[in-house]
């Protein structure tokens, strides 16, 4: 029973990741009508750029944690105006060919240029060590890692379900001839939300730096795992993106306990399952 | 909703049809005589097992309008499935073809009455998820010696008659079979069924108002579409002898996509000439590493933002004529 | 001697006759260094493996002799088809006599096959599996530096007799980590220590958290990663977070090579123990050749074992041409001819190579130093124990190679 409440809590851990990633593609997804194929190459991005802040401008964690996010979203606003806005009007599955082109391309010059077998980042000093809870023991950076993954999720829920700049952005996705009706830069809008859903995948890598490898290839496994999620929540709702993400990482630590043999696979057996049931997914709306 | 293939298809013209025949002559007589130029065989015949592969793979999207970026599973599970029944079971090519093909069709079967629920990009998503699924089960199960591969698969006689280990008979035996297969897939496109599959790509309410049952016939374009690629693999187990996770990878299936792109979605031919130009440049930009990804994503690129007919469908465009 | 000048002559005239310069019996030579340039295996095998050749053609003198020696590479990108492609291509059309390093087990399977098709060499180094020595061998491959049963049996014999005998496995999911746990099992049980569990991940696994639980919870002396690659690197991350290393328990890694402790730095692997049959600095025979091949790397990376490997092989190669006098270009022919001759270089020292394809040679048991006990940049092992060669590798006897049949 203690093994149990250890592997929930473990699962909770890595379900914090799928949330953020998640969350990101569907606030993406929301406004630009896109599948970003690149999220996992800009996550990989948000945890080199931490790696590079450390060892080449002596900027630690905490640093990381404001600027890489702000970085990568900057780079990741850049692809948005400089490519993606052409794909206004055309097939969504130009932005899935254009982002997984994009993807290819940043993974590969990563390559090129630090191997594949990564490079180090340590915990910062601050969250080293672990507390002993009695059936188990979490390292403290574990623990910091869920509970700032999940305030920044609630952040974001708020920030686009609770606040006037939320409701444009919602607006914006319905209609949008009619929002710039009220004369608001709908363009401008969208590129912001570009750069916010990139925002969020680079802080989950800034995150993840510590605990994994910081690698060319971290993202690329991940965000075909992180494609499932959505599809199993369905990206209609912000909230049902995060809950997914978290309840998924969970179903997955329950399964590295009880049946190991499986856990890379039930992700998209419930995938499958989730379909046959309900096609839509979990929270989704009929497309 | 508009469709990502921009090459109308006006297919059924006479006219249409005459060019694209001229055109397989052409490629017919032009591949014959490879052996005869100094052009390595051993590369024509992996881009041969390639364009058929792409051409498989456009059916789906060229002419059902549907993207699958899992492609890789029919091709990879085909190989291992010819691969094990020629060097475990021992049978002749003619069986192991058979094997493969047949093994592909059955996962065609399943995934497609999972994926083609949802269309458009969630349907890419959802191969891409089911090819992973399918990835880590043939890295798990032991007759496929996960990352080792299967190695070393005899080559055999076709029919009793052809030995396939000798380079100039295998060559033509690819040959002969991807042509067969090319005109499958131009028969398909060109009969009724294909016709009720543009009109669902096209507009999917309308056909079903006429009373096409539009799930049936996505369900068997990807069947045919799954088991075309799973022949594509099964004959690329003669050429490269060995059979391994590369083909099952994520990896492939994009390279696939980008294949059937850089030549023309839904253009007869462009799968074939993308099929030709990815393998070249594989084999040519070996030595430049990494760089070689780079560039196959700075061409996913050029060609969403500056040609999305490629260059089949350029042409084609050009001449006023559908090839 | 009258003999074998009347053979490079007859091969001289022949060589002229048919106009080529690749013919039986001459002084040109080709060497193709086949590996992974860019990916997962390019710090350990991939560039440096093409230096290590060139440096073991200067080293040979063959040059000053009259020979002609060309050394090409290219990136097989762990892709058995680009593999046998390229190597296909080398031996047909470039004329490539060897083709050297090779890692990624299905692609040195591949191209091992291949090379016995066609009658050329493979001088292996990058590859781990052991079947290239056991029921894959071929009369035209030769497994230079180590393999799955040098990992296994160095680091689960020698750890155990060094105290560590209760031993949990985290294994990757996949015929590499069955094997080599397999392996490493019976060699911990044959000298007195105890398997008391191990957990399957599944390859490519970014958080090895559950796993690393249940490591901790079997209270095992020590935990050994049948894993390769990011897998280990991660395990071994999460390990120091859990306090599992400063818990007491010790990490084994059994596919480990001084490229990734570089990558991980010390303060991560601090404490491993790993085995490897080569390290810049067991001696001056190394520290010498360390050397000069640092000055010739970009990075000035010191050479691991596979690169090393590559220029013990070819020196070898390079040896039994120059007692032929000629090139024969018969790939079996060399090979035996190879095995007859032991081997000895400054890098490995002395061994043999059995009739299997197999190399002999001493295998290390390292632990890697922490940071304070490193003097500098890639001061990174202390010797735990040596492995002689006859433990280090199977033992003929119980090797499956079918050449061994008589």
């Amino acid at each position: 029973m203690q093994a149990l409440y250890a592997q929930l809590l473990v699962g909770l851990i890595n379900g914090s990741f799928y949330a953020l990633l998640s969350l990101g593609l569907a606030v993406i997804f929301g406004m630009l009508n896109i599948i970003n194929f690149a999220h996992g190459a800009l996550y990989m991005m948000g945890a080199f750029c931490a790696y590079f802040l450390l060892n080449g401008l002596g900027l630690n964690y905490w640093y990381a944690l404001v600027i890489a996010p702000v970085a990568v979203g900057i780079f990741g606003m850049v692809l948005e105006r400089t490519l993606l806005k052409w794909l206004a009007g055309l097939d969504h599955l130009y932005g899935l060919l254009l982002t997984f082109g994009i993807a290819l391309i940043i993974q590969g010059v990563f390559q090129n240029y630090f191997g594949s077998s990564g490079l180090p980042y340590a915990i910062p000093p601050q969250l080293q060590g672990g507390m002993n809870l009695g059936f188990m023991f979490l390292p403290i950076y574990r623990g910091w890692v869920v509970v700032f993954s999940l305030v920044v999720c609630l952040a974001t829920w708020y920030l686009i379900e609770r606040t006037r700049l939320g409701a444009y952005l919602r607006a914006a996705t319905e209609n949008p001839n009619l929002v710039r009706a009220f004369g608001i830069n709908v363009p401008r809008m969208i590129t912001l939300t570009y750069g916010l859903g990139i925002g969020l995948a680079a802080l989950a890598g800034v995150l993840s730096a510590p605990i994994n490898q910081v690698r060319p290839l971290m993202g690329a496994d991940l965000i075909i795992v992180v494609f499932a999620v959505v599809v199993i929540g369905g990206m209609g709702s912000i909230m049902g993106s995060v809950i997914t993400g978290f309840a998924l990482g969970v179903v997955e630590g329950l399964t590295k306990y009880f049946y190991p043999e499986a856990s890379n696979t039930v992700v998209f057996v419930l995938m499958v399952l989730v379909l046959l049931v309900k096609p839509t997914g979990l929270t989704g709306r009929a497309t | 909703m508009s469709v990502i293939t921009d090459n109308s298809t006006p297919a059924s013209s006479g006219r249409g049809i005459r060019d694209e025949m001229v055109a397989f002559v052409i490629m017919a007589a032009l591949l014959a005589t490879v052996p005869f130029t100094g052009i390595y065989p051993f590369f024509v015949m992996q881009a041969l097992c390639f364009a058929l592969f792409a051409c498989a793979f456009n059916l789906l999207i060229g002419y059902g309008g549907l993207l699958s970026f899992g492609h890789a599973m029919f091709l990879g599970t085909a190989g291992y499935f010819t691969a094990h029944a020629l060097k475990v079971w021992g049978v002749s090519p003619e069986i192991g073809i058979v094997v493969g093909t047949a093994g592909a069709c059955a996962l065609s079967v399943v995934t497609g009455w999972i994926s083609i629920r949802r269309q458009g990009i969630y349907f890419a998503m959802i191969t891409l998820a089911l090819s992973q699924l399918v990835f880590f089960v043939y890295l798990q199960t032991p007759f496929t010696h996960g990352e080792d591969g299967i190695q070393g698969i005899p080559q055999g006689m076709l029919f009793g008659l052809f030995d396939l280990s000798k380079p100039t008979t295998l060559y033509y035996v690819i040959l002969v079979a991807f042509l067969l297969a090319f005109l499958l897939i131009f028969r398909a496109i060109n009969s009724p069924f294909g016709e009720v599959l543009k009109a669902i790509r096209e507009n999917e309410p309308r056909a079903v108002s006429l009373g096409y049952k539009a799930d049936q016939y996505k369900l068997m374009a990807f069947i045919l579409s799954g088991t075309l690629s799973g022949f594509a693999g099964s004959l690329k187990v003669f050429v490269a002898q060995n059979a391994s996770l590369t083909d099952v990878h994520w990896t492939m299936s994009g390279e696939i996509v980008l294949m059937a792109l850089i030549g023309g979605l839904g253009t007869v031919f462009g799968p074939v000439v993308g099929a030709f130009i990815i393998v070249a440049m594989q084999q040519y930009l070996a030595g430049f590493g990494q760089w070689v990804t780079v560039i196959q994503g700075a061409i996913f690129v050029i060609c969403v933002l500056t040609f999305r007919r490629g260059i089949v469908g350029e042409i084609a465009a050009l001449f006023k004529r559908s090839l | 001697m009258n003999r074998k000048l009347s053979a490079l002559m007859l091969g001289t005239a022949l060589a002229l006759a048919a106009g080529t310069g690749a013919f039986a019996g001459d002084k040109v030579v080709k060497i193709g260094v086949l590996n992974d340039m860019s990916g997962l295996y390019a710090d350990l095998a991939g560039p440096g493996s093409v230096i290590a050749a060139q440096m073991a053609v200067e080293d040979s003198g063959l040059t000053k002799k009259g020979w002609k020696i060309d050394v090409i590479s290219a990136d097989h990108q762990n892709k058995p088809d680009i593999g046998v492609n390229i190597a296909r291509q080398w031996i047909d059309v470039d004329k490539v006599d060897v083709l050297a390093d090779v890692p990624t087990s299905s692609v040195a399977l591949a191209v091992s096959n291949l090379a016995q098709e066609k009658n050329s060499i493979l001088l292996d180094s990058g590859a781990g599996t052991s079947d290239l020595t056991n029921k894959a061998c071929t009369p035209n491959t030769i497994h230079w530096t180590y393999d799955t049963y040098t990992l296994a049996h160095g680091t689960g014999t020698a750890l155990t007799k060094a105290g560590g005998n209760t031993w949990f496995f985290l294994t990757a999911d996949y015929a590499f980590g069955a094997a080599i746990e397999r392996d490493t099992t019976a060699a911990v049980t044959a000298a007195g220590g105890k398997v008391v569990g191990g957990v399957k991940h599944p390859l490519n696994t970014a958080d090895f958290s559950s796993f690393l639980l249940q490591a901790q919870a079997s209270k095992a002396k020590v935990i050994g990663l049948a894993n390769a690659g990011g897998d280990t690197v991660n395990a071994i991350k999460q390990a120091a977070e859990f306090g599992i290393t400063s818990g007491g328990q010790k990490l084994a890694s059994l596919l480990m090579f001084v490229s990734d402790v570089h990558a991980l730095g010390l303060q991560t692997a601090k404490g491993l123990n790993l085995t490897e049959t080569f390290y810049w600095d067991l001696n001056d025979g190394t520290r010498a050749f360390s050397k000069r091949f640092q000055d010739r790397m970009k990075n000035h990376a010191m050479p691991t074992m596979v690169q090393a490997g590559v220029y013990s092989s070819l020196l070898h190669y390079f040896k039994a041409l120059d007692s032929l006098g000629e090139n024969p270009h018969d790939g079996a022919k060399m090979v035996a001819k190879m095995k007859t001759m032991p081997t000895d270089d400054p890098v490995f020292g002395k061994g043999s190579i059995e009739p299997n394809g197999r190399v002999l040679h001493p295998a290390y048991l390292f632990e890697v130093k922490s940071p304070a006990e490193s003097k500098g940049p890639w001061d990174y092992y202390k010797l735990v124990a040596t492995i002689p060669a006859n433990e280090a590798f199977t033992p003929l006897d119980k090797s499956t190679c079918p050449l061994l049949k008589k």
